[in-house]
């Protein structure tokens, strides 16, 4: 089977239901989505097929259709996506476990509505959770990023 | 060892014996410095000045070794050592080190004391100073109690500006110009004519050099990084989504173990069946463990699948099977046979109490669990004499010690290499899943094996926060609080927690009443009881401990009784206060929320005010009805740490324990039903999502005289301040957590 991640392509053999979570961390070695609960509950797993932000703990390889992204194809350190450049910039992170998850389903979200009401963010982040409670400056940031994007 | 495994198991007899006589150590044994652990294998080119500075010709490396949970210990750590070391943050590295006695905490002896903070009698000075000792003595290293910044504080800066000094010195000597000539700044010693020779290239001669000591310490005028907002350390790497944490470890031919143990705490496994989960696909070995079995396979998901189609005959739990069992147990523990003990007895609350019909009420707190988002997880490996251990915990040596004690051979051959942690909240104080690997590691050696838990497994074994009550008689006259007396019974978390690592705390548990007996208020009558709730599932030091629950029994009833003597919640808080610290942050919260202002229909306003960890922080909650829901619309804070030292992490944490306190008290607890914790997953207790969250502003003070930690403090206003917000909305008292048991939230 072939995966397409962050741009490469790699061959895998492994049953059509592994989720793509567990194909992404123990066989591609891929590290950055993170398991968190196995149940769509807290997207720490977030991942982007063709641009959407989907749950990689639920959905099965087989079913994958399209490009993965994961946080390290959005942007890097030299070069910061700008939901990465706002999450810097308001130093969301406590434990930093859930972010990349946020961070991913942020992008997501801003891609097709870069200005968004309150309300809006809530909704589109809130599959996500975070158990450290960063949401006030995961708000702040998701704000930020919109601008910046905007601006673009 | 044998010596300190005896003190050990008297160690926690502090609470009382030590302190009635029963423990003393040699001035020699205080006094003695531990050896520092950089010593061991430092290279000729490399210096280390103390346990906590290493500079070589390639680099300086700060040793950080609190655990960094996600509170920001380690941004903390190195930034108190890089203000004295006249270095800047992105001039180090830092490492967690490996353990050592040399990293004892200073402070948590003045916690364990079981003294009020505001007590300086020569008693309570002396339990202090008692416990300090012993905790030196035995060379306990430990994260928690809010601890990182106060033993830090002092201490690292101490170390940092010897190494400067040093350093110093060893320019002195190359130069032949005199050391009070010479400064320091970014790395490097500045000559009169401003030559600039760097700290990497002085480090081997330095490293000839006596360390410098009792340099004093600079003026918080001349700080530059101290009170300051930094970037944390971490926070690139968190916010590229690159942070890698325990459970994203690499080796060279790691496998990957799941395990199922008796999902009734405690109780043993009868037998298992694994004979359809053995020929699973990538499954390499099943072992069985002492309570349960692990199956190690070729990727985690393979393991987890495995380790479900194993058919378990579980033991019953030593605990009550369902939850009216564990209430029966709290309920029926307010006796005086039961007395833990009584805390506080001040005036006569008993005869002021008696004369009158007393306004009385109950209060409950759930058990409820840590589950911080990266699941518990271990990665080990044994070769039959040494092991290798990579896990992210709080409490190094005694990891090492459990994991020997498995394995059968001495800590000292067990390395341990401390990981970010994905969260804690207490849970990663706990050993069960490190034996449990240290049992796989036995049977598969020469294997690097990485033990996962699944999220459900996580739930099944959490060690809860204490279950418990509180009942409380009080009088109000003339407007104004007269006479509390309140019993407080719950489950002793710190015995519960102590006892599986072998050790006891004899005498009475100050964390059943926290909260409670140090309330910052000063109350004519004040009668205080502890009871311990025995019997009941195990538990476990959950964030912030036992003020979580005791925060919301007395600041419940103080606001009942002051709304009985038709008293301003606020103003009748002050006349109470019992420091000048307490005063003022009870004044500033009610600047920062405009206390007593109009807030129209529908919208309302409560307050509440607890000290824990030596920190008193007082919250108002904002609250408003939307149809027949609750909306929590802002929180403001604040409390008073003495010295902040980075405010951009004080204001996250206090946003974060804001949300944790909250979260939990709203939507959260867990129940046992034939002996096993029915909530599996975060669908059933999730804490607080984005949209129920409200918007939290902080401020900080700085009138207290010691510098303390904020990790905790922050949770357990939180819950009665939104009871009593939701009581001023609309009537209802909620005596009950979690809330929404009784009203509906937006």
């Amino acid at each position: 089977m072939k995966l397409t991640v962050d741009g490469q392509t790699h061959e895998i053999d492994v049953e059509p239901n592994m989720p793509l979570l567990w194909a992404l961390r123990d066989e591609i070695g891929l590290t950055d989505p993170k398991f968190g609960c196995g149940m769509a509950q807290c997207g720490a797993c977030t991942v982007h097929i063709d641009g959407n932000a989907v749950k990689s703990c639920v959905m099965p390889v087989s079913a994958v259709q399209g490009e993965v992204t994961t946080i390290q194809g959005l942007g890097d350190a030299d070069a910061l996506h700008a939901v990465q450049q706002a999450w810097l910039d308001h130093q969301v992170a406590q434990c930093g476990y859930c972010q990349a998850g946020q961070m991913m389903a942020a992008a997501s979200f801003l891609a097709k509505n870069n200005n968004p009401s309150e309300e809006e963010i809530d909704a589109a982040m809130q599959s996500n959770l975070c158990r450290c409670g960063t949401y006030p400056r995961i708000r702040q940031a998701v704000k930020s990023a919109a601008s910046a994007m905007r601006e673009a | 060892m044998g010596k300190l495994k005896t003190i050990t198991r008297r160690a926690f007899l502090v609470g009382t014996a030590a302190v009635a006589g029963g423990v003393t150590f040699g001035t020699y044994m205080v006094n003695k410095p531990h050896d520092n652990p950089l010593a061991d294998d430092l290279a000729d080119t490399e210096a280390s000045f103390n346990p906590w500075v290493k500079i070589s010709k390639d680099g300086i490396t700060l040793i950080t070794p609190h655990a960094d949970i996600g509170q920001g210990a380690k941004h903390v750590q190195a930034l108190l050592l890089a203000e004295e070391l006249d270095v800047n943050l992105d001039q180090i590295k830092t490492d967690f080190g490996t353990p050592s006695p040399a990293y004892w905490n200073t402070a948590m002896g003045n916690e364990g004391a079981p003294f009020l903070s505001t007590d300086e009698s020569i008693g309570a000075t002396a339990a202090r100073s008692m416990m300090t000792a012993l905790i030196k003595v035995l060379g306990m290293q430990i994260t928690g109690g809010s601890s990182t910044v106060p033993d830090s504080f002092d201490k690292l800066r101490q170390a940092a500006a010897s190494a400067r000094e040093t350093l110093k010195l060893a320019a002195a000597n190359r130069t032949g110009i005199e050391v009070d000539k010479l400064r320091t700044e970014n790395a490097q010693v500045i000559l009169p004519d401003g030559t600039a020779m760097s700290y990497t290239d002085l480090a081997a001669e330095a490293a000839s050099f006596e360390p410098v000591q009792n340099v004093n310490l600079r003026n918080p005028d001349q700080w530059r990084l101290i009170g300051k907002p930094t970037e944390r350390l971490d926070t690139i790497a968190k916010s590229t989504g690159r942070a890698q944490f325990g459970i994203d470890l690499k080796l060279p031919g790691l496998v990957y173990a799941a395990v199922k143990t008796n999902p009734r705490q405690g109780a043993p496994m009868n037998s298992f069946n694994a004979d359809s989960a053995k020929s699973m696909r990538g499954v390499k070995q099943i072992v069985p463990l002492s309570n349960g079995a692990a199956v190690v396979a070729d990727n985690t998901w393979r393991a987890f699948q495995a380790v479900n189609q194993i058919e378990f005959d579980w033991a019953e739990a030593d605990y009550p099977a369902n939850m009216d069992g564990h209430w029966e147990l709290v309920e029926s523990s307010f006796q005086e046979s039961r007395l833990d003990k009584l805390w506080r007895d001040e005036g006569d609350a008993v005869t002021a109490l008696a004369d009158t019909a007393p306004i009385t009420a109950s209060y409950k707190a759930p058990y409820v669990a840590h589950q911080p988002l990266e699941p518990l997880n271990v990665t080990i490996q044994f070769d039959g004499k040494t092991a290798e251990v990579w896990t992210g915990h709080q409490i190094p040596q005694m990891v090492q010690q459990q994991v020997a004690n498995v394995l059968g051979i001495e800590p000292t051959a067990v390395a341990f290499h401390n990981q970010m942690s994905g969260g804690s909240f207490g849970h990663r104080l706990e050993f069960e899943h490190i034996k449990q690997a240290a049992e796989i590691a036995l049977e598969l050696q020469n294997t690097p094996i990485k033990l996962t838990y699944s999220r459900e497994e996580d739930f099944a074994h959490d060690f809860p926060r204490q279950i418990g009550m509180a009942r409380a008689q009080g009088k109000v006259s003339n407007g104004h609080i007269e006479a509390i007396d309140i019993q407080v019974a719950t489950a002793s978390s710190s015995r519960s927690q102590m006892g599986r690592s072998g050790m006891a705390l004899a005498g009475p548990d100050s964390q059943i009443v926290a909260g409670v007996w140090n309330l910052p208020y000063n109350i004519e009558h004040l009668r205080v009881r502890g009871y311990a709730v025995e019997g009941v599932a195990p538990t476990s030091s959950w964030r912030s401990v036992g003020a979580s629950s005791g925060g919301f029994f007395i600041e419940s009833f103080i606001d009942e009784l002051i709304h009985a003597a038709e008293a301003d919640p606020l103003a009748e808080r002050i006349r109470l206060a019992n420091t000048s610290v307490t005063r003022q942050v009870l004044e500033a919260v009610g600047e920062l929320s405009n206390w007593g202002s109009e807030m129209g229909a529908n919208r309302a306003r409560g307050i509440a005010c607890v000290e824990s960890f030596g920190v008193t922080c007082a919250q108002v909650v904002e609250v408003s009805l939307q149809g027949d829901k609750v909306k929590i619309d802002r929180v403001y804070v604040v409390a008073d740490v003495g010295q902040i030292v980075d405010p951009v992490n004080f204001e996250n944490q206090v946003q974060g324990g804001v949300v944790w306190g909250l979260g939990h008290a709203m939507n959260c607890e867990i129940t046992y039903q034939d002996g096993m914790a029915q909530q599996s997953n975060f669908h059933m207790h999730t804490g607080i999502r984005i949209q129920q969250c409200p918007e939290i502003i902080v401020k900080g003070l700085e009138n207290a005289q010691q510098v303390k930690g904020i990790g905790e403090p922050p949770v357990p206003p939180a819950a009665p301040a939104l009871a009593n917000a939701i009581f001023a909305l609309t009537g209802q008292r909620l005596r009950e957590m979690p809330f929404n048991k009784s009203i509906s939230f937006v």
